[in-house]
């Protein structure tokens, strides 16, 4: 069974943030990280890959510093890496990603196609969804629990009451939230094994995607400006006696009418 | 495409009324198709529709779409993107407002690939300007406010965060229209059973109040204060990713970067020191009350009431003073 994990860089999340004259993130002025609930995803497709065989191939859409990316999730225990990169593709929106992610999945082999159920920068949880679309797929999304047989997946999605069961026949894209599992620290070996994996890297050129269709040229979106929100103002501190904290606690509720 | 100013609503049920938060953005697709000089409407598809037209109507909307089909509760996703794309085609909207949910997440995720629109997510604020929509959404853990607008003329789909509007009356007399899908023939992820969870019923980014717990607690079994004085005040139960990563609650409850945004009338943190990953996810609630027994715990420099103490003697005493003060 072949399974490729859609990873992304993104931001660490306590960097501070600043847009440039285009208006986009200084990536260069950030560290960056794997987005954490990718490292969900690519834990989830090596468990199914020990379940049921075949290759776990990383995907990613990125700047070339997203090898890094890519050499994390191949230190854990994938078998290759694909990253697609282009100057062409900066600023492009969730549709542009969806899109090329799927032409290149389209030049890949897979049963299950494994996502992070959103990422910490953008956070349009729109991608596994897109991706499914453009690849004529089903989609099981904010999967807590996944499980293969019979060429179905079937998984446990997160709902308000509780959860549903949903099921799809393979090819599928599934999308995880966390705690669907604890993924795996790289060992030494595996880091060490990881530089000599196979990272393939592919232009648009390379996928047959014209360049007007993505980055700020295809952009259905554009930012007009930012500003930085007013921090919260600190408010009192007290230290009293236990009765005297709680009674104060609730006083100031009544102040400000919620009780 | 998109050139009639009318703003729609993609409206979801809960079991036959529609959601809060589809009431919230009917009042504002209202306000902003006023502003544009057109009308707002909401489509709600799946059994119960028909009934949940009626508070669609009061909260603004002038023609409600409604499909009842069972298959919109038994199928995921495809039935409800086919349904909507259709009728996107057919009617040409401005624009398309959707609540941050799962559900619509998906939904909105495939339509706006099958037909080319574009999405901003987690909006906070929507604004009319001329002839075009100005959206503002916080970037980058709320460290940024930037507002984006869209490149071109065809129906612009928004993701909305619950509460960032009112919900408000605007009644509208009643207009219901029969929508009948043409549905394509892909494979599709069927729904074979739903599983109930006591502990994850009260909805986080609904609840008025949030009581949640961090790493200060200590051990696992001292989350019941959080749950006692949670209950106490009908709030829903919070935790800081510490207290989900030690497997002390499960993950629906964690709050910050990579669990929920809430946005309550009053945030209760019991032993949570204030990380930027958990602030991210609560700091715009109007009232932050923070317990911790270290001073310099980073969460008193933006709780409204920091309270230095000993969490275990002053949760208990506090859940008692509020049902006493509630009468119960």
């Amino acid at each position: 069974m072949n399974i490729v994990v859609c990873v992304k860089q993104v931001p660490d999340t306590t960097a501070e943030k600043r847009l440039d004259a285009n208006l986009r993130l200084d990536r260069a002025s950030v560290d960056n990280i794997i987005n954490p609930f990718d490292e969900y995803a690519i834990e989830e497709g090596l468990r199914l890959q020990e379940a049921h065989g075949g290759e776990v191939a990383l995907l990613c859409m990125g700047t070339e510093s997203a090898q890094e990316t890519l050499r994390k999730g191949l230190a854990m225990g994938a078998d290759r890496g694909v990253l697609v990169t282009d100057p062409a593709l900066a600023g492009s929106d969730a549709w542009a990603t969806s899109y090329v992610l799927a032409q290149a999945l389209k030049r890949m082999s897979y049963d299950v196609i494994l996502c992070g159920m959103q990422t910490t920068d953008s956070g349009t949880a729109q991608v596994p969804g897109g991706v499914a679309e453009f690849l004529g797929l089903p989609q099981l999304t904010w999967a807590n629990k996944v499980e293969i047989s019979d060429g179905k997946a079937t998984i446990q999605r997160q709902s308000d009451a509780g959860y549903d069961v949903v099921e799809a026949p393979l090819p599928v894209v599934i999308s995880v939230i966390k705690g669907i599992n604890e993924p795996r620290y790289p060992s030494l070996k595996g880091i060490m094994q990881a530089r000599r994996k196979e990272l393939q890297i592919w232009s648009l050129d390379d996928l047959g995607i014209s360049q007007d269709m993505v980055g700020v040229l295809g952009a259905k979106t554009k930012v007009l400006g930012y500003s930085r929100p007013a921090p919260r103002a600190k408010g009192q501190l007290i230290q009293e006696d236990s009765q005297t904290a709680a009674t104060r606690i609730a006083d100031f509720l009544v102040q400000a009418r919620v009780l | 495409m998109g050139t009639a100013n009318v703003i729609w609503v993609y409206a979801e049920l809960s079991g036959k009324e529609p959601k809060k938060i589809a009431l919230e953005l009917m009042t504002k697709a209202r306000e902003l198709a006023e502003a544009m000089g057109g009308s707002a409407a909401a489509v709600v598809l799946g059994t119960g529709a028909r009934t949940a037209a009626e508070k669609l109507a009061q909260h603004g909307a002038s023609v409600v779409y409604v499909a009842e089909d069972e298959r919109f509760g038994n199928v995921l996703t495809t039935p409800h993107a086919d349904a909507l794309s259709g009728l996107i085609k057919e009617k040409s909207p401005r624009a398309v407002l959707f609540g941050a949910t799962n559900s619509s997440k998906d939904i909105a995720a495939r339509v706006s690939a099958r037909l080319g629109l574009g999405v901003i997510a987690d909006a906070i604020a929507i604004q009319v300007n001329g002839n075009e929509l100005h959206v503002v959404n916080p970037a980058f853990g709320g460290s940024l406010l930037v507002t984006s607008t869209f490149t071109d003329a065809n129906t612009a789909f928004i993701i909305a965060r619950a509460k960032a509007f009112a919900a408000e009356e605007r009644p509208q007399p009643l207009k219901i229209e029969e929508v009948k899908p043409v549905y394509t023939a892909a494979p599709q992820a069927r729904i074979t059973g739903a599983v109930a969870q006591p502990e994850a019923r009260v909805s986080l980014e609904e609840a008025n109040v949030i009581v949640s717990g961090g790493r200060g607690l200590g051990a696992p079994e001292n989350f019941k204060l959080v749950e006692e004085l949670a209950q106490a005040f009908e709030a829903a139960v919070g935790a800081s990713r510490a207290a989900v990563d030690a497997g002390w609650i499960s993950y629906p409850h964690q709050v910050g970067q990579t669990g929920k945004t809430v946005k309550p009338k009053v945030y209760i943190a019991c032993g949570i020191s204030g990380a930027i990953q958990h602030k991210v996810g609560m700091q715009t609630s109007d009232i932050i009350i923070a317990i911790n027994k270290d001073p310099d715990a980073p969460i008193f420099s933006f709780a409204d009431l920091g309270v230095v103490g000993d969490l275990h003697q002053i949760v208990p005493l506090l859940a008692k003073e509020i049902r006493k003060r509630k009468g119960a």
